[in-house]
């Protein structure tokens, strides 16, 4: 970050014009001023698409951390887990003091998430990759276990009193958390599930790929958005559809609580992604100064926590922020 | 360059040219100033940049695009578009990964049989676009979606789920990986073995578009296809193999990603096919065919690697990487431009 400042006013001129800008970010100057304090880089590494709403939370926990604790944080993504691979071994050529990463895909990330270990570089495993964080010689996984959030969702729609179909709709293809998610719903739900495959990427175009379905099969009583924006596009499908089917969501954003407090959505399952950005972030600054691990190396359960038109107006304060 | 176009041919003839003129004329030379600026600007804004580690990772990044870039150019100089050639790496990639680990196929035999089914795909978009005669922006586009939805389709059906997993327990997986996912240790530097690749397929291109009757007959199609079909070029064989070229590239690729990852997902790929054309672009190719150069696509894929880990070992907010992007290709097509405009001024 102490580097960018000079670069932005070098690159004034010319093609490079652009590259100034983040010099201009908020995060960065106070970031900057006590990064000299504690000298803590901390790379953050994410299969997030650019844009999406759900990594920006994360990516607001982890500025925060940075601000909070004085510590300097990188943050960079690619669903791509070859390049996304690369963005770990970037961080280790450039050897930062810790590097967190979410495993959509372990098997890609593996040799590189080894070789920062064999670095002697702290990692930490957010969000998804649970079961691999550990023997790759993660120091610990902050997330939320994707089987115990999905059964708890169908337990809730049995308790609803739901026996339709429920339409699992999955916005990324290749992440194989999600996968988990619809079947693990599946084996606690009393009805069927079945999978939608949608690109989370183009919000019309999920809502559009959702009507038709419920156009085509109106045995759809639950739509399962496992994302805020497909929530939000779904519930505008229901609508155009004209069908009475609930939607319910994994993840919130403002619109989602919006919706949650319009009746339009019933409940959405909150991962609380701001703590898998701040987390890692605290507990790499704490291992590092204090030689702490938290929960003996256990994972740390993020969630899932439930928002329904009970307790929206708190959280909706939040997800206003950004934060939730 | 001096095969370019033959029409230029009569010209020279009638005005000999100087040396430095020559230079100025090919079309990588705006490339090769802009790449050179790129990596000037980031070895100053970034410590690590010009290490020995830090060289092997924006090298490795480039290599990928690089080898597909390169093919690409060569198809774009022979004036035809190839929007399947991202996916295409993904295709072969799944391919290959699924038939070992799902159905225990060897994996030397399934790297082969990859190989032919990109052929194959490539040859059969060379035919449709000869056949029909509809531009090959739409016919590989539709090439491009078939792929995708066999990608995540086939491989959902037959495998259960989207990406890849265990691909490294295969047999045999350690006696192919050398050859597309290796690392080579040279001083503090690793280098992986498709940087290799990615050289020698720019000098194998080069030399093929440069030295041979097969790049004279390259440069003719894209130029003027109809004066080439008189003179006895065999346009739909010279077109064929260049998308046939393309395949077989995004098939290398694949494999390079496959190997060095050991993954790979449904969604493998998709959206690279512009890059690459970005690539050939910035190194000095016309869109409209008939010019441009191998190695200046190889340049042009060095600036998008170095760019894009070099965004990142500067420390700048990752949310400017496309914009920068974007503006790093107006500025090196219009350096191009201005390159070109000036010698043929200078004449």
């Amino acid at each position: 970050m102490r580097i960018t400042r000079s670069a932005g006013v070098l690159a004034v001129a010319g093609v490079l014009a652009l590259a100034g800008c983040s010099g201009t970010g908020q995060e960065d100057s106070s970031g900057e001023g006590s990064a000299a304090a504690t000298d803590l880089d901390i790379a953050v590494i994410t299969h997030g698409a650019p844009g999406d709403s759900f990594w920006d939370v994360v990516r607001s926990g982890a500025d925060q951390a940075a601000t909070d604790l004085g510590v300097t944080v990188d943050y960079n993504s690619d669903p791509d887990p070859t390049r996304q691979a690369e963005l770990i071994d970037n961080a280790v050529s450039q050897g930062v003091d810790g590097i967190v990463v979410s495993m959509a895909n372990p098997d890609g990330l593996r040799d590189s998430v080894e070789a920062a270990v064999a670095a002697g570089i702290p990692v930490i495993t957010i969000n998804s990759g649970q079961q691999q964080s550990a023997e790759f010689g993660a120091i610990t996984h902050v997330g939320q276990d994707e089987t115990t959030a999905g059964e708890a969702v169908g337990n809730r729609l049995n308790e609803e009193g739901q026996t339709g179909k429920v339409l699992c709709v999955i916005h990324e293809a290749g992440n194989v958390g999600l996968e988990d998610r619809c079947s693990a719903v599946a084996a606690t739900y009393g009805g069927t599930v079945e999978n939608l495959q949608v690109d989370g990427t183009d919000t019309a175009q999920v809502q559009d790929t959702v009507l038709s379905k419920l156009q085509s099969d109106p045995s759809v009583s639950v739509v399962l958005a496992l994302q805020g924006q497909v929530a939000v596009a779904a519930v505008s499908a229901t609508a155009d559809a004209g069908s009475s089917a609930e939607v319910d969501t994994f993840d919130i954003s403002k619109d989602v609580t919006d919706a949650i407090s319009a009746g339009d959505i019933t409940f959405a399952v909150d991962q609380q992604p701001y703590l898998q950005g701040y987390l890692p972030v605290s507990f790499l600054q704490l291992y590092a100064s204090n030689g702490n691990v938290v929960g003996g190396g256990q994972p740390v359960n993020s969630g899932p926590a439930f928002v329904t038109s009970d307790n929206v107006d708190d959280v909706a304060r939040y997800a206003a922020n950004g934060t939730r | 360059m001096t095969t370019t176009a033959p029409a230029r041919d009569a010209d020279r003839e009638a005005a000999p040219t100087g040396r430095a003129t020559r230079v100025l004329r090919r079309p990588e030379v705006g490339a090769a100033v802009a790449a050179l600026a790129v990596l000037v600007f980031f070895t100053v804004v970034a410590e690590q940049f010009l290490t020995p580690s830090g060289v092997g990772t924006w090298l490795n990044s480039a290599s990928r695009f690089g080898i597909m870039a390169v093919a690409v150019a060569m198809l774009m100089i022979g004036g035809e578009f190839d929007l399947s050639a991202g996916a295409m790496t993904g295709a072969t990639g799944l391919l290959v990964g699924v038939t070992t680990t799902g159905y225990g196929l060897n994996v030397w035999v399934a790297v082969l049989l990859a190989l032919v089914v990109a052929l194959a795909i490539g040859a059969l978009n060379g035919f449709l676009v000869m056949r029909t005669g509809l531009p090959s922006f739409i016919v590989t586009l539709g090439t491009f979606f078939v792929l995708q939805g066999i990608d995540l389709a086939l491989v959902k059906l037959v495998y259960g789920q989207v990406a890849v997993q265990g691909f490294s327990d295969v047999p045999f997986f350690d006696s192919v990986r050398p050859f597309f996912g290796g690392v080579i240790k040279v001083g503090g530097a690793s280098i992986s073995v498709s940087v290799l690749w990615f050289l020698a397929v720019t000098a194998v291109a080069t030399l093929v578009l440069l030295r041979t009757r097969a790049g004279n007959w390259v440069f003719a199609v894209g130029g003027a296809q109809a004066s080439a079909r008189a003179t006895g070029v065999p346009v739909a064989r010279t077109k064929i193999g260049l998308f046939m070229t393309t395949a077989g590239a995004g098939w290398l690729v694949g494999m390079i990603s496959l190997f060095q990852s050991s993954t790979v997902q449904s969604s493998t790929g998709v959206g690279d096919e512009f890059i690459y054309i970005i690539c050939a672009v910035v190194g000095g190719c016309l869109l409209t065919g008939g010019y441009g150069s191998a190695i200046g696509a190889a340049l042009g894929a060095l600036i998008y690697g170095m760019t894009r880990q070099g965004v990142v070992y500067a420390g700048w907010d990752s949310n400017w990487l496309y914009a920068f992007l974007g503006v790093m290709l107006l500025a090196a097509v219009l350096v191009n431009n201005w390159v070109r405009q000036r010698a043929e001024r200078l004449r």
